[in-house]
């Protein structure tokens, strides 16, 4: 831990992030523009989604099977298919565009991240600054992993919005210029403590905008089935509140672990660094308190009564504890955690 | 072939439906309570009211209730200063707030993590849990003994489902009859991990049914088990253990005896034949300050500590290295370093000339320059005591108003900054004292920097007059100091075997698909031999039609039958594939809600 911090090297940095925001930001713009644009070519669609729909539905009644997902209530729902897999919706050329620019972003900030921590010799997650930007090329790096996999474009400008709201709180709210680690901090459980708490949350992020629309979704669906007008036309790029609530409940599950896993981790490095592994410190509380909505929430999703709206709502309660505790608590609550450089 | 995408999904409400299928599933055994029990009506009597009582307490609904309660009632505790990590913070806090403050003490809220109300959740929940877990881990074994379950009437109406034909005349060939399809199903899937049962070989009609993931339960049971040991350990560790802080000097030496230590806290059940004598000296501790960079100029790099440890008293001794985040492990204890400052080595005379006071006094720094805070008390000196307040900076240095500050935290021109008192310093009744803290309340100031002629300003080597020939105060040299915690908890390896069974079960629990799978065979009266079979999952299951196509792929390459790979792109319909021909394989999913 001896050689000198690069400083040069920080400012390309800095300016990478820069570059970053702002094709971020673009991208923003052309996945609101797609929720915007997409609602008039979707209106086209709508009756041939439908026809097609009713058609399958005789098709499935003629096979005596039961229960086929989508009624013809759902195609009036929604245009990306519950599956939320590729193809199933209608071609979407601005939400394509945003795509592209967001895989541009995630790789310039990438390099932002990466140029960060080669400046100063060690992981890129020593202070507020840090752990804002690195966390939120976590989010977007797992949002474009899901995407792969999954049709999430519809929580594109949720996701992207939030990216760059921690880019901004980074870069204005906690500009810390490259420096070494104070000795509290020189711990390989730095390492392994903060990334897992960062993609935790990074997952958190992402599992929060799928509980707002899955609230929003519903509403619009109990209108939409009580033959009222359709109140907001855009969430027809989204899938059912069914949908979106199993996927957020399967992402939940991988970050409550990882969630366990850091708890774990800074139980551990509190036990190397001050001798006890749970004081009830403030930031120990509010990771508990984390923890205990999360397994709320878990418990929730096996409880009669308290599956979908409810269980959004704690995974939204959740996730505002985390936002709690990385902005109140690092700023205005003192404890041994105040090294986090503000 | 697939319907609506290769997605199978057991929500909540479709849990109504497995139920039936799955009748000893203890999991919605414990939901379904919790949605039953609204309805009974306590006219039971007094052993009814109790079973009444536990039926309420182990229910899902109320582990759901006292989990969110747990979360809100731990937050108090980072809202107000807590006894136990701060309690010079609480008696401030009554002392500013006398109206507030006694009524929140009164609520146990400078004490939240061990008082009433917080102690009675979390038993709650810990009862609600064993009460829980014990017959889900009895229904548990006896579901592990017991045989896969009977297989469905009409495997068809499976959220997966698909069927394999081999033809007539492969049949023959290979001579497969139903029976031996079946017990060659049954090794396949035996084989890929499912506990198998064949049952009706002899009719025409035989099966197998399979299931596999009982770890998933199993790894709930272990996680929530786990949470029990760790309360237990955490328990132990606060009955058996003890901890205490100690501040040593360079050159000077800390023992591991009651005495030895500045502050002691010991748990519930301690004796103090529990501690082991052993001895620390710190011979040196280097600090690294930052030099490099203009933004963080002065930031610290490292601290380490030299020390001699000594496991008892004529024992060898070993030369050691104590660092932030590396403590020591000696005689049963963990040794941490958590804090440090300067110590200036002051020598005070008193009025008759006679050393009152000699020796490094530790100074309480109050900034990363280390401006440290300075208290000296001489209570030996006469005719009277001495006591002085002050500063002590490594760097000294007088802005244009005239204020001393420090620049540096390395002490380039170290200064002590003082004022000084005579008088009864109040040490001699007996009560505890704060040696950081000067009651100036009777005592009388000889000067200070408000005073005409100044405070004492010293440097290395000076000394320094008192006024009224009351004394003098030296400043010989400058020595550094180590803030110790020394820890001793019996029930930490627990909490961390325990959490990290925690976190495995917990992992398994969600992790892994719990699935059931029953194939049939059967003749056609052309001589094909049919094949069918149907999947169900226990939960949430993205992956269940993937693993039915799974299955069928390997029955299919077994019996050299062209698999049915259809049902990937979600386009076509049950409806529309032809069973007709040989060979032919299709294959179904849907959603079970
Ligand atoms: C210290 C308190 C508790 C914590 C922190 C906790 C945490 C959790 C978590 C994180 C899960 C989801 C992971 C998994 O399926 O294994 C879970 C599941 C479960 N818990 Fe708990 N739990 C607690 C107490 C209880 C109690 C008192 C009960 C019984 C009433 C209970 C019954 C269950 C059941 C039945 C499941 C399975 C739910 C499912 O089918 O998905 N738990 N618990």
């Amino acid at each position: 831990m001896t050689a000198p911090v690069n400083a040069e090297l920080g400012q390309v940095s800095e300016l990478f992030m820069l570059l970053a925001s702002i094709a971020y930001v673009v991208a923003l713009v052309f996945f609101v523009l797609d929720l915007v644009k997409s609602s008039p070519t979707i209106g086209s669609l709508e009756a041939r989604l439908a026809g097609e729909q009713a058609a399958s539905a005789r098709a499935l009644a003629g096979v005596g099977s039961r229960g086929a997902g989508s009624t013809p209530v759902a195609a009036r729902t929604s245009s990306v298919a519950d599956s939320m897999d590729y193809g199933s919706g209608p071609r979407r050329r601005t939400a394509r565009i945003a795509v592209s620019l967001t895989v541009l972003a995630a790789v310039i900030h990438g390099a932002a991240v990466i140029t960060r921590g080669v400046a100063a010799h060690r992981v890129p997650w020593g202070n507020m600054y840090e752990f804002c930007t690195t966390g939120a090329f976590l989010v977007a790096a797992i949002f474009l992993i899901t995407l792969t996999r999954k049709d999430l474009r519809f929580v594109g400008s949720f996701v992207v919005g939030l990216v760059v709201i921690m880019l901004c709180a980074a870069t204005v709210g906690f500009p810390t210029p490259v420096a070494r680690l104070i000795p509290a901090l020189q711990s390989y459980w730095l390492i392994v403590h903060v990334s897992i708490a960062v993609a935790s949350s990074a997952l958190f992020t992402i599992t929060f905008s799928m509980s707002v629309l899955q609230l929003l979704q519903t509403s619009r669906e109990a209108k939409l089935s009580a033959g009222k007008a359709d109140p907001a036309r855009f969430l027809r790029l989204v899938p059912s509140a069914l949908s979106l609530e199993n996927l957020s409940y399967r992402l939940n599950a991988i970050a409550f672990v990882g969630w366990t896993f850091t708890l774990m981790a800074g139980a551990i490095w509190a036990e190397q660094a001050w001798g006890r592994y749970w004081g009830w410190d403030t930031k120990e509380v509010w990771t508990f308190v984390i923890w205990t909505v999360y397994a709320g929430y878990l418990h929730a999703r096996a409880t009669r009564g308290w599956t979908g709206t409810r269980a959004a709502w704690l995974s939204i309660v959740g996730y505002l504890c985390i936002v709690f505790n990385f902005t109140i608590v690092n700023i205005y609550f003192s404890g041994l955690h105040s090294y986090s450089g503000v | 072939m697939t319907i609506h995408g290769s997605h199978a999904r057991t929500d909540a409400k479709g849990k109504g439906t497995v139920k039936q299928d799955a009748p000893q599933d203890t999991r919605e055994r414990a939901g379904a309570q919790g949605a039953t029990s609204d309805v009974v009506l306590p006219s039971l009597g007094f052993f009814g009211t109790l079973r009444w009582a536990w039926t309420q307490l182990t229910s899902m609904r109320t582990a759901l209730f006292l989990l969110l309660l747990l979360a809100v009632a731990a937050v108090p505790g980072s809202l107000f200063p807590q006894r136990p990590a701060n309690p010079a913070v609480v008696t401030r806090y009554l002392q500013d707030n006398p109206d507030t403050g006694p009524v929140l003490d009164w609520f146990q809220l400078f004490d939240v993590y061990s008082s009433v109300w917080f102690s009675a959740i979390y038993l709650l929940l810990f009862i609600s849990l064993i009460g829980c877990v014990v017959p889900r881990a009895i229904a548990h074994f006896k579901a592990v003994r017991f045989k896969p379950p009977r297989t469905p009437k009409r495997l068809s109406r499976l959220p997966v489902y698909g069927t394999l034909e081999v033809p007539a005349h492969a049949a023959r060939e290979a001579g497969l009859t139903p029976a031996s399809a079946a017990e060659e199903a049954a090794a396949v899937l035996r084989k890929r991990g499912y506990r198998v049962d064949v049952r009706d070989a002899g009719t025409d009609r035989p099966s197998v049914g399979a299931e596999r993931g009982l770890a998933k339960e199993l790894g709930n049971l272990v996680f929530h088990t786990s949470l029990i040991g760790v309360l237990v350990s955490v328990a132990v560790g606060g009955l058996f253990g003890y901890n205490g802080q100690k501040v040593v000097v360079e050159g000077e030496s800390f023992v591991n005896t009651l005495i030895g230590y500045d502050t002691f806290n010991p748990g519930s059940n301690f004796s103090d034949d529990q501690l082991e004598p052993y001895s620390l000296r710190l011979d040196s501790f280097d600090v690294r300050f930052d030099r490099e960079q203009e933004s963080h100029y002065g930031q610290p790099l490292d601290f380490t500590a030299n020390v001699t440890t000594q496991d008892g008293p004529g024992e060898d001794e070993t030369q050691q290295v104590l660092k932030v985040n590396a403590p020591l492990t000696i005689g049963g204890t963990n040794v941490y370093l958590v804090g440090n400052g300067y110590a200036p080595v002051v020598t005070v005379r008193d009025g008759e000339g006679n050393i009152a006071q000699q020796g490094p006094v530790v100074s309480v720094p109050s900034d990363g320059l280390y401006t440290s805070l300075m208290v000296i008390k001489a209570p030996d000196a006469k005719p009277d005591q001495l006591g002085f307040v002050g500063f002590f900076l490594p760097t000294a240095f007088v802005d244009e108003q005239g204020v001393s500050f420090s620049r540096d935290p390395d002490p380039f021109n170290p200064q002590l900054n003082l004022n000084s008192y005579y008088g009864d310093l109040g040490l001699d009744d007996g009560t505890p004292e704060n040696v950081y803290v000067l009651d100036t309340e009777n005592l009388t100031e000889l000067n200070s920097r408000n005073s005409d002629d100044g405070g004492i300003v010293l440097g290395v080597g000076q000394t320094f007059d008192l006024p009224e020939g009351k004394g003098s105060i030296t400043f010989d040299g400058l020595k550094r100091y180590v803030a110790l915690d020394i820890h001793h908890d019996p029930g930490e390896a627990g909490a961390l075997v325990f959490s990290t069974l925690a976190l495995l079960g917990l992992s398994a629990s969600l992790f892994i698909g719990r699935r059931r799978l029953w194939v049939r065979t059967g003749e056609h009266p052309d001589g094909r031999l049919m094949v069918e079979y149907g999947l169900l999952a226990r939960g949430e299951d993205n992956r269940l039609p993937a693993e039915g196509q799974a299955v069928e792929k390997l029955l299919a390459d077994r019996w050299l039958v062209p698999s049915g790979t259809a049902g990937e792109n979600g386009q076509q319909e049950v409806g529309a594939s032809t069973a007709a021909g040989a060979g032919q394989s299709h294959h179904n999913s849907k959603d079970n809600s």
